[in-house]
């Protein structure tokens, strides 16, 4: 049975993840209709961000929580002005190899750098050591990386679904020109979203660097799973890719306990099962 | 896709005439490369990527259904042609066979999945199904994991062609690109191609014009990945191994990429794409990483600046059809 409790807890913390990333790319579909193939690669930049802040400037865990994605936030809303806003207009497909293109570079560079071995990032302090539950032992750690992505995608459920902004954001999402005219500055609330987007890709790189080691490739093979996850979900909405996310990580916890040799697979399997059940994806409301 | 109309005109007799005459250029260079001292192998490889990318364009290009896992045609292909090669034996003919059929079965699995859902969904589906296979085949004893089938026997080609001689190989190679591509040239002027485009255009008028839309994508899905696989199994005779490297995302990426940089939905600039890519790998083989740096570059200029691509940027300077 321990056994079985550590694997649903990994797969809570790679549900977070999915849930975190498949938000991001949610979010960014919705106002900029570009599926963002670069989300695996900012992922990783944020655990780097973090790894470089504590091994060059000596800042720790809590303020990198805070200083990553706002640092690769800010790096989206840049590679956002300069290249993805000219392609608004363009096929989807333009925006899918664009970001693409800029995902290789960017793994490319950190490979040349760091090669592809993982760089240790380590626990801070404060969540060292676990707990005994009686049923199992909880590394604090992990427990917080699950609490506090929760937090995180329902504070940004709240943002989007019941905030005058988020309001403005839903309302641009589906006639811009009319925001518009209204005299709000669409153009700026797209590339915030995108940095918005983008940092919450970097927080969850953040999370997942004391975990996983921080890698260049770390992102790579991630956002095909998340790919997969927002198929089955569907990208129509906020909270359906919470719950998406979350529960695809427990199911493939669960896969690993009685199944290894399918936990690899088994995300894309659901895929597969899902469209050919019901095609528009478990929420319904995409395209 | 209205964003792509303009690099293809409708077929008129000047521009099947403009086709056949670049066609006949194109197989007359071809024919002489073994006399002009280029490294055959290179040639080679190639003419199997160019397949590749046409047939990966005749999905993108006329059918504007981008697949992002076609590496798993190329790698299951040549994975089955490996294994009936080296394992069970049998003769060349035989084992491009096998490996063409197993591409075939799966592009039929996979399109009845992947057709479920259009544009960008479509992409994503692909590619995590070809994310599906790579693990399978990462696991299955057959593949030999990480050092995969290695050492294949070349033979004799209907008993009589010897494929260990380089430049009966080549030709044997070029035959096989030719009658693939001539295989596409005629599916996209045929009228089932004329159709597609039509898809591509409006898919909705089209429905409404009473054509089963669905059908048509998922035959050329079947037609695209067939040929795909025949790639495949034309690559094991000049790789003579069959790895993992063919099955990832990362040469679904590069079959991408070619097809972009000469042109998509052009009939000749998958061709063009293929041999400027591989002639770059060759050439920057020593950088290592920066390999990947540089196409990724590639990928960004060419969207923001070159969508028409090599011959697509020729083929509307001239007015013509490529």
């Amino acid at each position: 049975m321990q056994a079985l409790y550590a694997q649903l807890l990994v797969g809570l913390i790679n549900g977070s993840f999915y849930a975190l990333l498949s938000l991001g790319l949610a979010v960014i579909f919705g106002m900029l209709n570009i599926i963002n193939f670069a989300h695996g690669a900012v992922y990783m930049m944020g655990a780097f961000v973090a790894y470089f802040l504590l091994n060059v400037a000596g800042i720790g865990y809590w303020p990198a929580l805070i200083i990553a994605p706002i640092v690769v936030g800010i790096f989206g809303m840049i590679l956002e002005r300069t290249m993805l806003q000219w392609l608004s207009g363009l096929d989807h497909l333009y925006g899918l190899l664009l970001t693409f293109g800029l995902a290789l570079i960017i793994q490319g560079v950190f490979q040349n750098y760091f090669g592809s071995s993982g760089l240790p990032y380590s626990i801070p302090d404060e969540l060292k050591g676990g707990m005994n539950l009686g049923f199992m032992f909880l590394p604090i750690y992990r427990g917080w990386v699950v609490v506090f992505s929760l937090i995180v995608c329902l504070l940004t459920w709240y943002l989007i679904e019941r905030t005058r902004l988020g309001a403005y954001l839903r309302a641009a999402t589906e006639n811009p020109t009319l925001v518009r005219a209204f005299g709000v500055n669409v153009p700026r609330m797209i590339t915030l979203t995108y940095g918005l987007g983008v940092g919450l890709a970097a927080l969850a790189g953040v999370l997942s660097a004391p975990i996983n080691q921080v890698r260049p490739l770390m992102g790579a093979d991630l956002i095909i799973v998340v790919f997969a996850v927002v198929v089955i979900g569907g990208m129509g909405s906020i909270m359906g890719s919470i719950i998406t996310g979350f529960t695809l990580g427990v199911v493939e916890g669960l896969t690993k306990y009685f199944y290894p040799e399918a936990s690899n697979t088994v995300v894309f399997v659901l895929m597969v099962l899902v469209l050919l059940v019901k095609p528009s994806g478990l929420t319904g409301r995409a395209a | 896709m209205a964003t792509m109309t303009d690099t293809t005109m409708p077929t008129t007799p000047r521009a099947i005439h403009d086709e056949m005459i670049a066609f006949g250029i194109m197989t007359a260079l071809l024919l002489v490369v073994p006399l002009t001292g280029v490294y055959p192998f290179f040639v080679m490889q190639a003419l199997c990527f160019a397949l590749l990318a046409c047939a990966f364009n005749l999905l993108i290009g006329y059918g504007g259904l981008l697949s992002f896992g076609h590496a798993m045609f190329l790698g299951t292909a040549g994975y089955v042609s490996a294994h009936a090669l080296k394992v069970w034996g049998l003769s060349p003919e035989l084992g491009i066979v096998a490996g063409v059929a197993a591409a075939a079965g799966l592009a039929v699995i996979t399109g009845v999945v992947a057709i479920r859902r259009q544009g960008i969904y479509f992409a994503m589906i692909t590619l995590a199904l070809s994310q599906l296979l790579y693990f399978i085949y990462l696991q299955t004893p057959f593949t030999h994991g990480e050092d995969g089938i290695q050492g294949i026997p070349q033979g004799y080609l209907f008993g009589i062609f010897n494929l260990s001689n380089p430049i009966i190989l080549y030709y044997v190679i070029l035959a096989g690109f030719l009658f693939g591509f001539l295989l596409i040239f005629r599916t996209i002027n045929s009228p089932f191609g004329e159709v597609l485009k039509s898809i591509r255009e409006n898919e909705q008028r089209a429905i409404s014009l009473g054509y089963k839309t669905d059908q048509y994508k998922l035959l050329a899905y079947i037609i695209s990945g067939t040929l795909a696989g025949f790639a495949g199994s034309l690559k094991v005779f000049v790789a003579q191994n069959a790895s993992l490297t063919d099955v990832h995302w990362t040469m679904s990426g590069e079959i991408v990429l070619m097809t972009l940089v000469g042109g998509l939905g052009t009939v000749f600039g998958p061709v063009v794409g293929a041999f400027v890519i591989i002639a770059m790998q060759q050439y920057l083989a020593g950088f290592g990483q920066w390999v990947t740096v540089i196409q990724g570059a590639i990928f960004v200029i060419c969207v923001l600046t070159f969508r028409r691509g090599v011959i697509g940027e020729i083929a509307h300077y001239f007015r013509r059809s490529l």
